[in-house]
């Protein structure tokens, strides 16, 4: 008897279906091992023959077979802080708008609009980039910026195509989630911090500058931080845009090329192994780069949920 | 009078930069409608009947459509959807009904970061887990890449989803006797049963439009194939064939092509968001 009702407990249904789902979370981390795993193991022939020497090195030649990954690092960064650049100020703008300005009517369609234009595809934006922004940039915006040529970011000629434009494009496509995520985290600071702002006889942007935006500090910081890492991983809209130019070069508008758009542009060409898995390496770059600041800025936001529930990212 | 200068001019400093605020959030709302409304006056004019029945015709050739792409795009989304929605969703129940301890919290970790992984490694894991194997490009691999994509925003929208139905229904299931995995499935699963599609649609919505992780696993095919074991045309792999030829009429597909996507992909985010909004859930991320 006890031993059939020990048998039956084992059994029960209750611990089958717990059982079952918590198999299917295992399966989430064993697919993310596997993951790690695959982009190991094939870019293995690349580490193997040059080690990480393929990080700082500048050549990146498939016939005389020597890879190195520095030209694309730099252009994933240079246009990616070029992007936030530009977006951080914006998207601030925007998540105070929305959080201490806007009337209840305005706020709720303007922040749909906006989170409209994060679920726009990627390709629309190169397409829009390539066909509207790029003659605009060429004719009217880069001419006289090339008159500052003795500046180290305006040399060389107005192509309409490179880091500026990649970096407007990236720009545009990472406000919306700054910006949404500046203001839910705005949102969630207490009504009476603005009213003793405002019993202390401070203006309204003071508010704003002295109490609203140091107490969602760190939400702020991990909105630039999640920005950031849809920034570097972005491939499309950038690869249609940025030229295509593997070099290290400070000037915005200069062509040059990015991690992703590289492994976009070569993948389906590249028929020798090695080529492939230095394609593979520069993907496995990204993904430590992107696994980083994904860790990081989910760590900010715990923190800062401790002291105040609200936003999540 | 001294006092009142200094405050005057804090005052108009202030309104300046409110000013200044609310010309950001115009400038994005106007690039929104930049974007959209060049797309549409582009492809208006290319979109007919034929680009949603017809085959691709090669260049000069006019006339043709993208038919099989769209086709296309329809199955490996789908398949992927096939993959990674029952286990986003069963991973959702366990993280939010059981998940309490450190190994439930590892994996809510891990999908979140696996949640900001480019989409273009997603592709080069697919392309090393699946078309090294298969030695070919195929619909399938393609699939694999976009689950992988999906997984981690299904888990996220459900799991939050599920922890919006009240305690109180789970607390009345108890209370008649039912034991805790029916209610799982017969209460809180139907009660959050349309939260989980708008979760779902919004998760296509989001990998729909993606061409990166397909440009070298489903690859493209200029004919109708529905062997997922073959290269398959999707919509936004042609679109950035199409875009960056020098073909005049092949630049006009493309732009025809973005207008179809971008209203399919506007489509579902629109009336995803509408229904959450109105049963009053608040989406995040």
């Amino acid at each position: 008897m006890a031993e059939k009702l020990s048998r039956k407990k084992i059994l029960s249904p209750e611990k089958i279906f717990m059982g079952m789902t918590g198999l299917f979370s295992l399966s989430v981390l064993l697919i993310s091992v596997v993951v790690v795993y695959e982009l190991f193991s094939a870019s293995g022939p690349t580490f193997h023959k040059f080690g990480l020497k393929f990080l700082i090195t500048k050549e990146w030649d498939p016939v005389q077979k020597v890879y190195g990954a520095l030209p694309f690092i730099w252009g994933t960064f240079y246009t990616s802080l070029l992007a936030l650049l530009i977006a951080l100020p914006v998207s601030l703008g925007i998540a105070i708008f929305l959080s201490e300005l806007a009337p209840a009517w305005l706020r709720s369609s303007v922040g749909f609009l906006i989170e409209l234009l994060a679920a726009i595809p990627s390709l629309i934006f190169g397409l829009w980039g390539l066909f509207v922004l790029s003659p605009i940039l060429q004719q009217y915006v880069e001419p006289p910026l090339s008159n500052l040529s003795w500046l180290p970011f305006f040399t060389g000629y107005p192509l309409g195509l490179g880091f500026l434009n990649a970096g407007l494009l990236l720009a545009v496509m990472i406000i919306p989630t700054i910006s949404s995520i500046s203001r839910d985290v705005m949102y969630t600071v207490p009504s009476n911090q603005r009213e003793g702002g405002l019993a202390l006889g401070m203006t309204r942007w003071e508010v704003v500058s002295k109490v609203v935006i140091p107490n969602s500090r760190s939400g702020i910081l991990g909105a630039v931080v999640l920005g950031l890492g849809r920034a570097l991983g972005e491939t499309m809209a950038v690869t249609m845009v940025i030229g295509n130019t593997p070099q290290f070069s400070l000037s915005l508008l200069d062509p040059g090329y990015t991690i992703s758009s590289v492994i976009a542009n070569q993948f389906t060409e590249a028929f020798d192994k090695l080529q492939i898995s230095a394609l593979v390496e520069l993907g496995l770059i990204l993904f430590v780069i992107s696994v980083i600041i994904n860790a990081f800025a989910k760590l900010l936001m715990l923190r800062m949920n401790r002291f105040s529930r609200g936003a999540r990212i | 009078m001294k006092t009142d200068f200094r405050y005057m001019r804090r005052k108009v400093f202030g309104t300046i930069m409110l000013g200044l605020s609310f010309l950001a959030a115009l400038a994005a709302v106007s690039m929104l409608f930049w974007i959209l409304g060049y797309t549409f006056v582009k492809g208006i004019s290319a979109v007919n009947i034929d680009f949603f029945t017809k085959l691709p015709t090669p260049v000069g050739v006019p006339g043709g459509g993208l038919a099989n792409s769209i086709a296309g795009s329809i199955i490996v989304v789908g398949m992927a959807g096939l993959m990674a929605i029952p286990v986003g969703i069963a991973t959702a129940i366990y993280l939010s009904e059981y998940g309490r301890g450190v190994f439930a919290s590892t994996v809510r970790f891990v999908s979140d970061v696996l949640a900001g992984v480019p989409a273009i490694v997603a592709g080069i894991v697919a392309y090393a887990l699946v078309v090294t194997h298969m030695h070919r490009f195929s619909a399938f691999s393609g699939s694999v890449s976009l689950a992988l994509l999906m997984l981690p925003i299904i888990i996220r929208s459900s799991e939050e989803i599920f922890r919006t139905v009240p305690d109180t229904l789970r607390e009345a299931s108890f209370a008649l006797g039912v034991p805790k995995w029916k209610t799982i499935l017969s209460i809180v699963l139907k009660t959050a049963s349309g939260g989980l599609v708008t979760g779902t649609i919004l998760a296509v919505a989001r990998v729909g439009g993606e061409a990166a992780p397909l440009l070298f696993t489903s690859f493209s095919n200029s004919f109708w194939n529905f062997n997922p074991g073959q290269p398959m045309a999707t919509l936004p792999v042609d679109l950035f064939n199409y875009s960056i030829s020098p073909y005049q009429d092949w630049q006009q597909k493309a732009w025809a092509a973005a207008l179809v996507l971008v209203g399919m992909v506007l489509l579902l985010n629109i009336s995803a968001r509408l229904y959450l909004a109105r049963k009053g859930f608040k989406r995040n991320g």
